[in-house]
């Protein structure tokens, strides 16, 4: 691991600033890297390394030309394969679009473009999404840089992966039910699930439409700050886009102090179900923040404990609505019937078959059931009602406290195979606490909180509605305050890679 | 599990239909036990909320979004049909969709 691939973001932007080195010489780091550690982790379904030092050769030479460049020019990020890259395959870890080529651009990598981010390639994922550790890829599972045998958790799992095995400063990825913030927790890096709205969905690959964000993944809470910024605002594009002013996340995340900030632990989100060491690691970091003059109060928000079940109502519901579209006519895989009439209906059973996977498989037949006529009202209606209690929960939550905490997983990462040994629901459950913000669209951010038996603990901090500053007004002092207790948790990891 | 949450694999069969999605007798039975077990335990959601709550379809509702009407970018035919599975005349070219006449 070279010195260049170890810096953060930041400190990648101020030395191209300053010209200690240029962004040529960050990404042919970075791509080395990948070269040489991929076989390990599958981090990426496609690198692009041609395009990345084509881009970083273009920021030299406009830099060297004395142009204003944006802050975060020439520093490499990885997005993941769910986001839309005109010319560049773009798969969303299904054989469905194995080779689909898109013929346009999304919002977020023309973000990145303009500001002039070198992109390293395509992250893997849990096939459209769908899942949260990447064994439901096909293009194989990355595997976790803390140790291999274990899960980086998903479905932004490869965008995890990437950095905290130093192959890419930066990564994009998105959060359905908290495919950033878990994947961020079990990697040791630092994850934002957005506001819903808040940044431009046009080009992102849809899952569950009103659950869908994208979100900026760093391995620090400034860096994450720093391309939420980049990310973030009004896009004309996306029906959703909310039309506020935005920004002010870095200078949050770097000035605010943990003093007189009031934080609600949710009392449903703590006891039972948790990992001892999740537990512990989480209470430790509580204890750090009340020492440095935070207020630490409990908050009860009863109806969560229905939000996992109103979420894999209405996630299968919008998946099996918005999956429909791949049915083999204008784009994607086509694949004929081995036998019997070759119609359209036949093709597209058949396409389908072969084209998903089975847990897009079974998510598009409960979302159909879910759906069905004499179904409809006491699953999906229930469901959506359900989320009107959360909203109603978190609001009264946020009335007694400035932002809300909990273990943003109940356990570490889990070995691979261990979904297959449980039954779905089982797995389901790893997603409890990270659910309730999207079902309620506010954000959330996971940061690490320490180790248990070797492994990273997140630590979940959500704030209301189009208050997104206030994630960055208690991640960034908790973070500093953290690391200068107990060290950098990557760091551990860190040292490890050099020996 | 409520008996009338347990999920048969001839109603899988209907649903896979319906979701145009070719399946074995194998993976029906295993769809089965699988949604049963699921909705077995999702299925408390009605018991929850009374007809007094709204439902919320989208967590920040934004309404009448519109764009001026003005003819704007669009992709060529070209560029349309450059990934579909087949092409033919600037057109789509897809299986026979109707009865054989």
């Amino acid at each position: 691991m070279t010195e260049l691939t170890n810096k953060s973001a930041l400190e990648l932007a101020a030395g191209l600033a300053s010209g200690e080195f240029s962004s040529v010489e960050v990404t042919q780091a970075h791509l080395e890297r990948i070269n040489a550690t991929e076989d390990d982790f599958n981090s990426f379904i496609t690198v692009t390394d041609e395009a990345a030092l084509a881009t970083a050769k273009a920021v030299d030479a406009k830099r060297s030309a004395g142009e204003d460049l944006h802050a975060l020019a020439g520093v490499p990020v990885a997005l993941k394969d769910l986001v839309v890259t005109e010319g560049v395959r773009t798969t969303a870890g299904s054989k469905m679009l194995e080779n689909w080529v898109p013929p346009y651009e999304s919002t977020v990598h023309n973000k990145v473009k303009d500001a002039g981010l070198p992109v390293l390639g395509k992250t893997n994922l849990d096939e459209f999404a769908m899942g949260s550790t990447t064994e439901h890829s096909a293009f194989g599972n990355t595997r976790n840089p803390w140790n291999l045998d274990h899960v980086p958790g998903g479905s932004s799992g490869g965008a995890a992966a990437a950095l905290a095995g130093f192959q890419a400063p930066l990564s994009v990825g998105t959060d359905t039910g908290g495919s950033v913030r878990q994947p961020a927790a079990f990697t040791g890096t630092v994850g934002v699930k957005p506001t819903y709205g808040s940044i431009s969905r046009f080009g992102i690959i849809a899952m569950a439409s009103s659950l869908d964000q994208v979100g900026p993944m760093g391995r620090s809470v400034t860096d994450a700050a720093a391309l939420h910024e980049l990310l973030a605002g009004h896009d004309p594009l996306d029906s959703t886009s909310l039309p506020d002013e935005v920004g002010g996340y870095l200078n949050a995340a770097q000035t605010s102090e943990l003093k007189g900030k009031k934080l609600g632990v949710i009392k449903q989100l703590a006891g039972e179900g948790y990992q001892d060491g999740v537990r512990t690691a989480f209470t430790a970091a509580l204890e750090t923040a009340a020492a440095a003059g935070a207020e630490i109060v409990e908050v009860d928000c009863p109806s969560i404990s229905y939000a996992l079940d109103a979420y894999y109502l209405i996630m299968p519901s919008e998946v099996s609505s918005n999956l429909a579209r791949y049915d083999g006519m204008r784009y994607g895989l086509r694949v004929e019937p081995e036998s019997g009439p070759v119609t359209a209906e036949t093709v597209m059973s058949a396409t389908r078959a072969a084209g998903f996977g089975d847990e897009v498989k079974r998510r598009i037949i409960l979302g159909t059931y879910a759906l069905s006529a004499g179904y409809y009202d006491a699953y999906y209606g229930s469901a959506q009602k359900i989320r009107t209690l959360v909203q109603n929960d978190f609001a009264k939550a946020f009335a007694a406290c400035d932002v809300l905490v909990s273990p943003t997983a109940p356990t570490t990462a889990l070995k691979f195979g261990a979904e297959k040994a449980a039954d779905p629901m089982a797995l389901y459950l790893g997603d409890v606490a990270t659910i309730p913000a999207n079902l309620a669209g506010i954000p959330g951010l996971s940061l690490p909180a320490g180790l248990a038996d070797g492994l990273p603990v997140g630590f979940q901090i959500l704030a209301p509605a189009r208050e997104d500053v206030r994630l960055y007004e208690v991640a960034g002092p908790l973070e500093a305050t953290l690391e200068s207790a107990g060290g950098r948790v990557l760091d551990t990891l860190a040292e490890g890679l050099t020996k | 599990m409520t008996e009338s949450s347990a999920i048969t694999p001839e109603q899988v069969e209907h649903l896979a239909s319906l979701s145009r999605i070719a399946m074995g007798e194998d993976e029906l039975k295993s769809l089965a036990g699988d949604l049963s077990t699921i909705l077995g335990n999702v299925a408390r959601v009605n018991e929850v909320a009374g007809d007094d709550v709204p439902a919320t379809s989208h967590p920040i509702p934004l309404t009448n979004v519109m764009r001026p009407d003005v003819v704007g970018e669009t992709l060529t035919s070209e560029q349309a049909l450059a990934s579909a599975p087949a092409a033919e005349d600037d057109k789509f070219l897809v299986p026979q969709i109707l009865g054989e006449e």
